[in-house]
This record gives structure tokens, C-alpha cells and sequence, in this order.
């Protein structure tokens, strides 16, 4: 398994638990999640009208969603128009084939980014490395991954499983390799102030800006209006990104459109303020076509599909396609916050991991079918979503498509049993009476009058650690037929 | 008004006290409630699950046996929920549109505390329980119904009551239903958080909407001896001087009373 493609992943109850066992992670998750949530809930709770926000969100994505073709058109003529050219991709290896030719005809082995989750998704760094490019990412977080050889585990901030001092070593090690630009004796000495590794990460992407005739780029926003590529970040390595070199080349997902430049009016206030708790992005840079003398020569949108129309025919699981990726419902879910990003097996990891990957990608690998199960439905995600995704609603809707797809296969599951005997029981009060009659003789024939401790095969998950109180000897309608006659 | 009291398969088999609690309460309040002996279940397990064709049969029988009743009040917050979310949905899959009509026909189904405050507008039952309590909101009382303020409402005018409020009340428990077996480390990992806060309160009882998240936490807090044990709101509510809820449910000892 290379740093960056999840192949060959376990189904997530596994992985999970793997997870489950990592002390440090789940300490370091746990900070995170919660300082991260607080900041979200003191933000949103300063706008009066956020409800109203979210609906707002809501239902200009599903407008867009509704016309996609129309505007994806319309924002082809534009960027066209503003001296642009936009690439269609169906999939992530088309997509990665154009990006990589188009590099390749800047006669460039180098290439900077800008945190990109489209990029990740198809795997692009890889597929460069193939072609002879090496990219270095220039977000902070992103670096801190690329260096370490790992994985992203988070949407916004992919090194939150990594704490202060793990940074530092992956730093330490990485950084002073006698690179051109970097000092070993300065690494050496690198403490884990906060500060201190930023301005570590400064010096190292400094030279590469300078150096780097092509730029890619993802985006939160494309404006079909405009043709404009909308990119947000904290740290400003974007800004340089999409500024500095002579080729900009941006990869996004066709559902990344918005009809008008005035419709970020309401995406840049849900964004922030849902993502990092920040009132305003702190660079939201906005790029339409090539200007004479000013950034970059040549601008290429690669648009990409990737499962998405596949999603759109879906009326309750084309929902996911409006998430802006602020990841606020990461932060909040309770299985994330204990488990972290890897067991998903999915660049997009956490509630919006479960609804999207195993419908961009399908059900058909056991880690993609297991995960809309990975969630208790608590309906945390759907509560913070700043534009309304019913999270939980999709994940039902997952599970019935996956329990569909088993139904198919010529062995019956343990679990499509006992679902049916229990609809069977549960189908007339005649058999639940009868049902109730048999597990309380049985209660009785074993002398269980305490709660039960061990239980057997798939059961047994249970009783690990919990007790289960045995059926009642009186069932409440044996009760209520002998009161109420 | 007529009135049906929709116990759920799960109570009905496993913890009839609160259904026995909820008839006592009622008809104390001067509400007569009735209980259609057709009823079963209203499909929850199977749909989370993913077997909404298996629901499609216990959607009608909901739909058949409250038909006529101008309310229908039960001690679940998550079948309540599925009911009201979900059973139009089952329909729609089904491509049933006489199912689906009869969903929309079917009377306005309560939460308990729903019922009470809402519908009957008492806050004050005449209940008597002088225990710490702490109360846990599951989600889909909190989440789906949106009752928040009414539970903690009749709690607090309960007399005798010491109400402690939980830490990170609002954060699920692990339970969801197939979610305990199927992600059971997730699932248990969830609750011993929970656990560790419910610990923390200092409580003897610990009390929900919900049975289910009841025997989850209750399982855990049994099985580490700690004496605390878990009360369905409606036992809470129902006890008074003279008859007082009954002794533990989960704790070492009986099982039930
Ligand atoms: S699903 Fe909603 S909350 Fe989650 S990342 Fe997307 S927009 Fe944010």
C-alpha cells in the first residue's frame, strides 16, 4: 500500500478496532475534535439567521444539482472566453492522464498544490510520480502527511491524528535530508513549538514557490457566471499557488459549480465558520482565465466525474454532492472522534466518507459496503451540516442498497435470517405472544433470574462488556390482557 | 379524545414496567389509554438495517391497528421517530400509494414527554422519587423529535428529586441499534465514555426515552458492579409515595420485579 491509495482495505468494524487500540490517536483526536468543535459552535452561534444560512446553502445546491448541465456548460464558455480551457474526465485515471500531459508539455518535473481533496481523491501524486513530476504539497498538514508517507485521516486538517512532537520528528527526519535549501544542523535543533515547526514548513516551500513554473490547484467554488476557480485556505501557500507559477491547472469535481459570483455571499459564510470557526477564510483567492502580465500564462480546469452523475440519478443519495467539505461533521461525529480517518479507507473519511465513497465508488469492496453501517445514527453531522446533507437519511438508504445487493448472492447471510425470522414473529401478535412465551421459558428452563454475561457466535459482541437483561417472565400485553379484561 | 399506547415490541418484551408505568401515569393524569392488542412493531430494526422490503408488512399493521385513535403515545423517542420520519418512506419505496395513504392517515404519534407537556400541558405529574437522577437525551429524542426541554421539564417537578445534569450529556452513547454488534468495539468505546461521565455525576439512577440506550448503558454499568442503575422516564414519573418504581433493573439481583 503506497502513502496515499487505501487498496486492499479491511471492512471498517476491523480497521476500527485496530484504531480503537491506539492510545496516542485517540488522545490526539480527541483534543482536536473538541477545541475544533467548540470554535464551531461559538462561531455559528453568533449569526442569528444561520438557520436560515443553511437553507440558503441548501437549496442553491440543489438547484445547481437540478441544472448541472446547464451551468457546467455555461462555465466552460466563460473560462474559455477568459482565455482558459476546461478538460472533462469521467474518471480519476483520465483525469490524472490529462493533468500529468499537460505538465508534461511545460517541459516541468515540478509541480506545487494547493490542499486539494479532487486530487487527492484520484490519486494524483501518484500517478505524477509515475509520469516523472514530482508535486509537493504546500499546505501545512498536507506536508506534514506527505512527508511522513501517510495517509490523509481528516478533510481539512489530514494530519490531526499526528500530534506536536510526532510533527517534529517527521520534520526532523524529513527535512534536513540535505535538500537544496534545507540546513540539517537547523532541523536538529527544532523544538514543537507550534511557531517554530510553521516556520520550519515556511523555509522548506519557500525555494520550491520560487522555483515552481506550474501550480495545481482544487477548488471550493467553480462560478459558471464568471468562469471563476474559487480556492480557500488559511495559510496563504494557496495564494501563492495559484499566483506564482506559469501554468495554473485546477482539478475539481463537476459539482463543485455554483450559478452566480453572488451565491459565495452565502458559501463564505457557512464555509468558515463551519470548518475552522473563523468569522472569514483568511485567503479565498478567485481566478478567472490569464491576464496579460499577471499570474499565471495558462489556466486548465480539469472536470471531473468520478461516480458523480451516477450519484446525481440518485434522489435521496444525490444529497451528498452538496457538501462544501468543511468537515464539521467529522469534528462532531462520535465514531470519527474514537476511530480517526484511516478506517474508513477513503480519502473522505467520517459521516460524509460513509455516504460519498460507497456511492462515487459502489459497494462492491468490503470496506466500502461496510460503510454506511459505521455510524449509530445519532444525527450529530445532520445537525451541524451547513447545508442540510441528512446524513443519517443516506446511510439508511446505503444500507438497504447494500443489504439489496446480498439478497442477490446465493448463500443467506446469518443476518438476512434472523431479520427474517424476525419479521415473521413480528409480523402477527399471535407469534410475538408466542416468541415471548418461548425466550421466557427458555429464561426460566436455564434459571436466569440475573442478566446474561456470555452469549455465543455474533452475539458474543455484545456481551463482551455488557450484561442483557433476560426476557420478562410477564410480557406487558400478558400483563395488560389480565388486568383489562 | 382516544388514546393508544404503542409499547414497542422491544418494551413489551423485555421491559413491561414501563409499559405498566406509562398505564399507571396516564390514568392517574385522568387519560384513558387503550391498548390495541394487534399491535407488534413499527420496523425500526429492520429499516436501519437495510431490510425496508421486511418493513413494508409492519408498516401496514401500525397503520391498521391506531387507525380511528385521535393520538398514540409511547415510551420510545427512536420508534416515535421512526414513525414519523420514516413510515411514508417505507410506502414510497414499496411503490404501495394505499399504504402510502394510510400512513398519512395515521394519528399524530407522541413521545411520552411529548405527550405530557404538549398534548396534555401538565409539567408536574404528582411524582415522588427522592434519588439522584441524572437523564441522558438519546438522539433521536433529541435529534429527530426535538424534544429537549420537556423531559428535563417533568424531571425537575418531580418531588424529592436530586437532578444532576450530565457531562457531555448530548453525546450519543454507542448504542444504534445492529450498530452494538456490528461495530461492538466502536459501539463500546462510545459507551464507556458515557459510562465515565454517568459515574462522574455521582447519580444512582441514570433515566432516557428510550429503553434501548437504557440496556446498553445499563449493560455496561451492571457488568462493572457499579450500582447505579437505569429507570425509563415513564417509572420515574409513575413513582410515588405509596407506590414507588421497583427495585433495580440491571444491577446485581433480580432482573426484574
Ligand atoms: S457533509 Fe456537510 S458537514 Fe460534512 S463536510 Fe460536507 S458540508 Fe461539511
Amino acid at each position: 500500500m503506497n502513502g496515499t491509495t487505501f487498496l486492499g482495505m479491511p471492512a471498517f468494524p476491523r480497521a476500527a478496532r485496530d484504531a480503537l487500540g491506539d492510545a496516542q490517536l485517540r488522545r490526539n483526536l480527541a483534543e482536536a475534535t473538541r477545541t475544533i468543535r467548540d470554535k464551531r459552535a461559538e462561531a455559528v452561534g453568533e449569526l442569528p439567521d444561520w438557520e436560515e444560512l443553511r437553507e440558503a446553502g441548501r437549496v442553491l445546491k440543489e438547484h445547481t444539482l437540478r441544472h448541472l448541465d446547464r451551468y457546467l456548460l455555461q462555465f466552460e464558455e466563460r473560462v474559455t472566453a477568459a482565455g482558459g480551457t476546461v478538460h472533462w474526465a469521467r474518471d480519476a485515471a483520465e483525469a490524472n492522464r490529462i493533468v500529468a500531459d499537460l505538465v508534461r508539455r511545460t517541459g516541468r518535473s515540478e509541480v506545487v498544490k494547493v490542499k486539494s481533496m479532487a486530487t487527492q481523491e484520484t490519486g494524483l501524486n501518484t500517478a505524477l510520480e509515475q509520469a516523472g513530476v514530482r508535486a509537493y504539497e504546500t499546505d501545512l498538514a498536507e506536508l506534514i502527511v506527505q512527508l511522513g508517507q501517510d495517509r490523509p485521516s481528516h478533510i481539512l486538517v489530514p494530519a490531526i491524528h499526528r500530534n506536536r512532537a510526532e510533527i517534529r520528528e517527521i520534520f526532523r527526519r524529513e527535512m534536513g535530508t540535505g535538500a537544496v535549501g534545507d540546513d540539517p544542523a537547523d532541523t536538529d535543533a527544532l523544538g514543537d513549538d507550534p511557531h517554530e515547526l510553521a516556520e520550519a514548513a515556511r523555509r522548506h516551500l519557500r525555494e520550491k514557490f520560487l522555483r515552481a513554473e506550474v501550480g495545481i490547484c482544487g477548488a471550493n467554488f467553480l462560478v459558471a457566471e464568471t468562469g471563476t476557480v474559487v480556492v480557500a485556505e488559511s495559510e496563504g501557500n494557496g495564494r501563492m499557488c495559484v499566483s506564482l507559477p506559469e501554468t495554473l491547472i485546477c482539478l475539481a469535481g463537476i459539482e463543485k459549480v455554483v450559478p452566480r459570483w453572488q451565491d459565495l455571499e452565502v458559501f463564505l459564510q457557512l464555509l468558515p465558520r463551519s470548518a475552522t470557526g473563523e468569522r472569514m477564510n483568511p485567503y479565498t483567492s478567485t481566478w478567472t482565465g490569464t491576464a496579460d502580465r499577471d499570474g499565471p500564462r495558462e489556466f486548465h480546469v480539469v472536470l471531473l466525474d468520478g461516480g458523480r452523475t451516477a450519484t446525481l440519478a440518485d434522489p435521496i443519495g444525490r444529497q451528498a454532492l452538496n457538501c462544501i467539505r468543511c468537515s464539521a461533521c467529522l469534528n462532531v461525529c462520535p465514531v470519527y472522534e474514537r476511530v480517526g480517518g484511516h478506517a474508513y479507507g477513503s480519502v473522505y473519511p467520517g459521516p460524509i466518507g460513509a455516504i460519498l465513497g460507497p456511492q462515487l465508488r459502489g459497494t462492491a469492496s468490503a470496506v466500502d459496503r461496510s460503510l454506511p453501517y459505521a455510524s449509530t445514527l445519532c444525527g450529530a453531522c445532520y445537525e451541524v451540516c451547513p447545508v442540510k446533507i441528512n446524513i443519517p437519511e443516506v446511510l439508511v438508504h446505503l444500507r438497504a442498497r447494500v443489504v439489496d445487493d446480498s439478497r442477490r448472492r446465493p448463500l443467506p447471510r446469518l443476518e438476512g435470517l434472523a431479520m427474517a425470522v424476525a419479521r415473521w414473529a413480528l409480523s402477527s401478535p399471535r407469534r410475538l405472544a408466542g416468541a415471548q412465551r418461548m425466550a421466557a421459558a427458555a429464561a426460566r428452563l436455564l434459571r436466569r433470574d440475573r442478566p446474561i454475561r456470555r452469549l455465543p457466535g455474533p452475539l458474543a459482541g455484545w456481551t463482551d462488556a455488557r450484561d442483557l437483561p433476560v426476557p420478562a417472565p410477564e410480557s406487558f400485553r400478558t400483563w395488560w390482557r389480565r388486568t383489562h379484561p | 379524545m382516544r388514546t393508544a399506547l404503542f409499547v414497542t415490541c422491544f418494551n413489551d418484551t423485555l421491559f413491561p414496567n414501563t409499559g405498566r408505568a406509562m398505564v399507571r401515569l396516564l390514568e392517574r393524569l385522568g387519560c384513558t389509554v387503550d391498548f390495541p392488542l394487534g399491535q407488534t412493531c413499527c420496523g425500526q430494526m429492520h429499516f436501519n438495517t437495510g431490510y425496508q422490503r421486511e418493513c413494508v408488512p409492519l408498516v401496514r399493521r401500525f397503520t391498521e391497528v391506531f387507525d380511528g385513535y385521535d393520538a398514540v403515545v409511547t415510551p420510545s423517542g427512536s420508534c416515535a421517530a421512526m414513525v414519523r420520519e420514516y413510515h411514508g418512506r417505507v410506502a414510497e419505496v414499496a411503490g404501495d400509494s394505499r399504504l402510502a395513504a394510510a400512513v398519512r392517515r395515521t394519528p399524530p404519534v407522541y413521545e411520552l414527554s411529548e405527550f405530557l407537556v404538549d398534548v396534555l400541558g401538565v409539567v408536574d405529574v404528582g411524582a415522588y422519587f427522592p434519588h439522584r437522577v441524572t437523564y441522558h437525551p438519546t438522539c433521536h429524542t433529541l435529534r429527530m423529535l426535538k424534544a429537549v426541554r420537556q423531559p428535563l421539564a417533568l424531571l425537575r417537578a418531580v418531588r424529592g428529586i436530586d437532578l444532576v445534569e450530565l457531562p457531555s450529556a448530548t453525546e450519543c452513547c454507542g448504542f444504534g441499534g445492529t450498530f452494538a454488534l456490528k461495530n461492538a468495539d466502536t459501539s463500546v468505546a462510545m459507551c464507556a465514555d458515557k459510562v465515565r461521565h454517568v459515574l462522574g455525576t455521582g447519580a444512582e439512577v441514570l433515566c432516557a426515552t428510550d429503553n434501548s440506550c437504557l440496556m446498553h448503558i445499563g449493560g455496561a454499568l451492571s457488568r462493572l458492579r457499579t450500582g447505579v442503575r437505569t429507570l425509563h422516564l415513564a417509572e420515574i414519573l409513575a413513582s410515588t409515595e405509596d407506590e414507588p418504581a421497583s427495585a433495580p433493573r440491571t444491577a446485581e439481583g433480580a432482573t426484574h420485579r
